[in-house]
């Protein structure tokens, strides 16, 4: 029983953040049809300037972690987003109108670059960082086995509770919001009432890489370790995820990236550590066979 | 009066001063996003200290010469193309497409006469042999995946599945059960084609870029399988003494019964190599013609018509299913060939070998030489494999410059280089359809 509200509290950390990266893959494609395969080395190249921009502050004299860490934050959305917005504006704008399988190819080649650029730029070693956030709160005693909260599991779930309020007061509340649900309805038909969809698809990426992002720094601070090749593995687990609660839905992403995350937790847990990645690949397939539309998901409806 | 030839010149003057004046705006904007992306990840380069603990180590000449390479690049580019965008896809002239076609006819065959003379031409150079077996594997593999993603249009991002399921199937066999080569290869072959089979009834019903993905989790799990079930596939230490093919029976070794005793020839090792890479040129010709054949029989129509428009092909009553299964399964059977071929000469296979970063090569020797061209593959599949031999000393270089390729690629001739493909039917005297004649792609 201990054991089950461990791996619970260890699930439901990791879901958070792939249920982060997952908003990334579920907007994009709600409003371009597109699967942004490059979405999860952007999650990687944020971590990557997190980890330098939080060596940066400490090496000009910044010890403060609380505020070094709040200005990381900061620094590793904005640019990380310029990262979304680049990769948007050079790889798949020129390709709106092509045939349907190119942006994907292109987005594959981004992919590609971006994860050999990290390497070329700073090398295929691992990154090693001492935990910066240490504490943790036993909330079950046992002689056998104690459950443990540690405050960077706590960190990690209220920032993504925030930010997914945050982005669904943007999505539901704002004229963005509104634009971008115009625009996953009908492109067409929402440029033809004035709204401007070359921003609206700009912004849409610049979201999901600053999401990516965060996910990116608390995947930096649960592990302590980042390698150039983290987006690869995360990035198929939080597209999984995004497809699990139904492709195109909010809370459906941050729902199945929950459960992708228990469901990882549970098996490395019970099964065996080894085949979790087959795990967490073959639920993708099963899903996709049996439950195309996801667990919120609206079905398709094939135009000609 | 007629305004002064001054007036005149004031005012080129001042449309001169507002192209600079734009161009160096958009230069100084592009520079300045330069400086966003690149200040942390290249400006600042993170090592192990002594402590093991990371320290950076600033890095801003480097950071310097970035930025102000995209600044120049990008103001001479406003300078010459003005509002024009290089973003456009580039057309080649009306009159080269014809020449190129005439070109091609022959290239076809120059290439096969070079490539069968190769052997004798450079019989004392191993290191031109190899280099020749290895861009011929890559063109066979070319061609496998060609017919799955150029013909019927299904992009497959996991078919170094179907070349591992063919390198294990031959190596375990030949260990297990004492199969030789040539009974291994068909083998290797059904193997991959039954499970591109498995694979594919399930997912065949899943839209293009969801098969994408869903083929990219089949071939991760089968490395992972491979990686992880060590009794049977060694896990990572991989299958070594692998046996190596023999020439109808006739080992190529030292012994009184080797190869070149029998032939009285004197023993060198290079007959092997003239052997594997006669071997591989057989098998990647082998299917091309296959190929080519399946195009002319309904099945490959089919696909061709496939790719173009599903819901035609539903509406004129094709069976979409079996007609992708049979892409998948006979595009699978010839990545299996080419496993079984892959584990024979290297006598050693891994689950390394065949990781994501192989499918992508080889989707992007497909997608480079304009799916659907058989030559336009071959063609790529030298200049990709050879092109890494000459980046040889910028290991870490190549697979960011052929990242590169694919979306410059996509962006300027989504049709690949050499996009005239030869139409399988003609109703006339025949226009090859070219890269302008289909631009808008697929129908869709």
């Amino acid at each position: 029983m201990e054991y089950f509200v461990q791996q619970l509290i260890n699930g439901i950390t990791l879901g958070s953040i792939y249920g982060l990266i997952a908003i990334g893959y579920t907007m994009v494609y709600g409003i371009i049809g597109m699967i942004n395969f490059a979405h999860g080395d952007i999650f990687m190249v944020g971590a990557f300037i997190a980890l330098i921009s939080f060596l940066t502050l400490v090496a000009i004299g910044l010890t403060a972690i609380p505020v070094a860490l709040f200005i990381v934050l900061l620094i590793a959305m904005g640019l990380t987003a310029l990262y979304g917005w680049t990769v948007e504006r050079l790889a798949y704008r020129p390709l709106r109108h092509s045939f349907r399988l190119a942006p994907l190819i292109s987005a594959i080649g981004m992919s590609i670059i971006l994860q050999n650029y990290v390497q070329v730029a700073q090398s295929a070693r691992v990154k090693p960082l001492p935990p910066l956030i240490e504490g943790t709160h036993v909330i079950i005693e046992s002689d056998v086995f104690s459950v443990e909260l540690s405050n960077i599991q706590i960190i990690v779930v209220l920032t993504t509770l925030a930010l997914m309020i945050v982005f669904s007061w943007i999505v539901g509340k704002t004229r963005l919001g509104r634009d971008m649900r115009a625009c996953e309805q009908d492109l067409k038909m929402a440029s033809l009432l004035g709204v401007n969809i070359d921003r609206t698809i700009s912004l849409t990426f610049v979201i999901g890489a600053a999401l990516a992002s965060v996910a990116g720094i608390m995947y930096l601070l649960y592990y302590g370790v980042i390698d150039f090749f983290i987006g690869f593995v995360a990035g198929v687990k939080a597209f999984t995820a995004a497809v699990l609660g139904g492709i195109g839905s909010l809370p459906g992403a941050m729902l199945g990236g929950l459960l992708i995350g228990l469901i990882e937790t549970f098996w490395s847990a019970y099964f065996s550590i080894e085949y979790k990645d087959v795990a967490a690949f073959s639920i993708l397939i099963v899903v996709l066979i049996f439950l195309p539309t996801g667990i919120l998901g609206r079905p398709e409806v094939e135009k000609v | 009066m007629s305004p002064s030839p001054s007036v005149q010149d004031n005012s080129a003057n001042t449309l001169g001063i507002s192209v600079l004046a734009a161009a160096l705006k958009e230069a100084a904007l592009a520079a300045l996003v330069a400086l966003g992306l690149f200040f942390f990840l290249i400006g600042i380069k993170t090592d192990q200290g002594p402590t093991g603990a990371l320290v950076i180590m600033p890095r801003f000449e480097a950071l310097a010469m970035i930025v102000g390479a995209v600044f120049t690049g990008s103001f001479l580019r406003a300078l010459i193309a003005g509002n024009k965008s290089i973003m456009s896809r580039v057309e080649l002239p009306a009159w080269i497409v014809p020449k190129l076609q005439w070109a091609g006819r022959f290239m076809g065959a120059a290439f096969l006469v070079f490539a069968l003379a190769l052997p004798f031409l450079f019989f004392n150079n191993r290191y031109v042999l190899d280099l020749g077996i290895l861009v011929l594997t890559y063109v066979m593999l070319g061609w496998g995946l060609n017919i799955v993603v150029g013909l019927a249009g299904l992009l497959d991002l996991g078919y170094v599945a179907f070349y591992a399921v063919g390198a294990y199937s031959y190596a375990l066999l030949a260990q297990n059960f004492g199969l030789s080569f040539w009974i291994g290869l068909p083998l290797a072959g059904i193997l991959a084609a039954f499970w591109g089979v498995l694979l594919g009834f399930p997912v065949l019903r899943l839209r293009g870029d969801y098969l994408a993905i869903v083929t990219l989790g089949f071939g991760e799990i089968i490395r992972l399988v491979l990686l992880n079930w060590r009794d049977l596939t060694g896990g990572p230490n991989g299958i070594s003494g692998i046996p190596r093919p023999s020439f109808f029976g006739l080992p190529f070794d030292e012994s009184a019964n080797g190869f070149a005793a029998t032939f009285g020839l004197e023993f060198t090792p290079t007959h092997r190599l003239v052997f594997l890479f006669y071997l591989i040129l057989a098998l990647a010709l082998v299917t091309n013609w296959v190929t080519l054949r399946l195009r002319r029989l309904p099945i490959g129509r089919a696909w061709e018509a496939l790719r173009e428009d599903e819901i035609a092909c539903r509406a004129l009553g094709i069976n979409t299913t079996n007609t992708k299964l049979t892409a998948f399964a006979i595009g699978a059977m010839f990545g299996g060939f080419s496993g079984a071929f892959f584990a024979t000469r290297q006598s050693f296979i891994s689950p390394e070998s065949f990781n994501f970063g192989e499918s992508a090569l080889v989707l992007a020797i497909v997608v480079l030489g304009g799916m659907g061209s058989q030559l336009g593959v071959a063609i790529a599949a030298l200049a990709m494999i050879g092109g890494f031999e000459l980046f040889r000393g910028f290991e870490q270089y190549r697979m960011l410059l052929f990242g590169a390729t694919m979306v410059i690629i996509m962006i300027w001739r989504p049709r690949g280089l050499i996009a005239t493909r030869t139409p399988s039917l003609l109703l006339a005297a025949g226009k090859a359809k070219s890269a302008s004649s289909n631009r808008d792609g697929d129908g869709r």
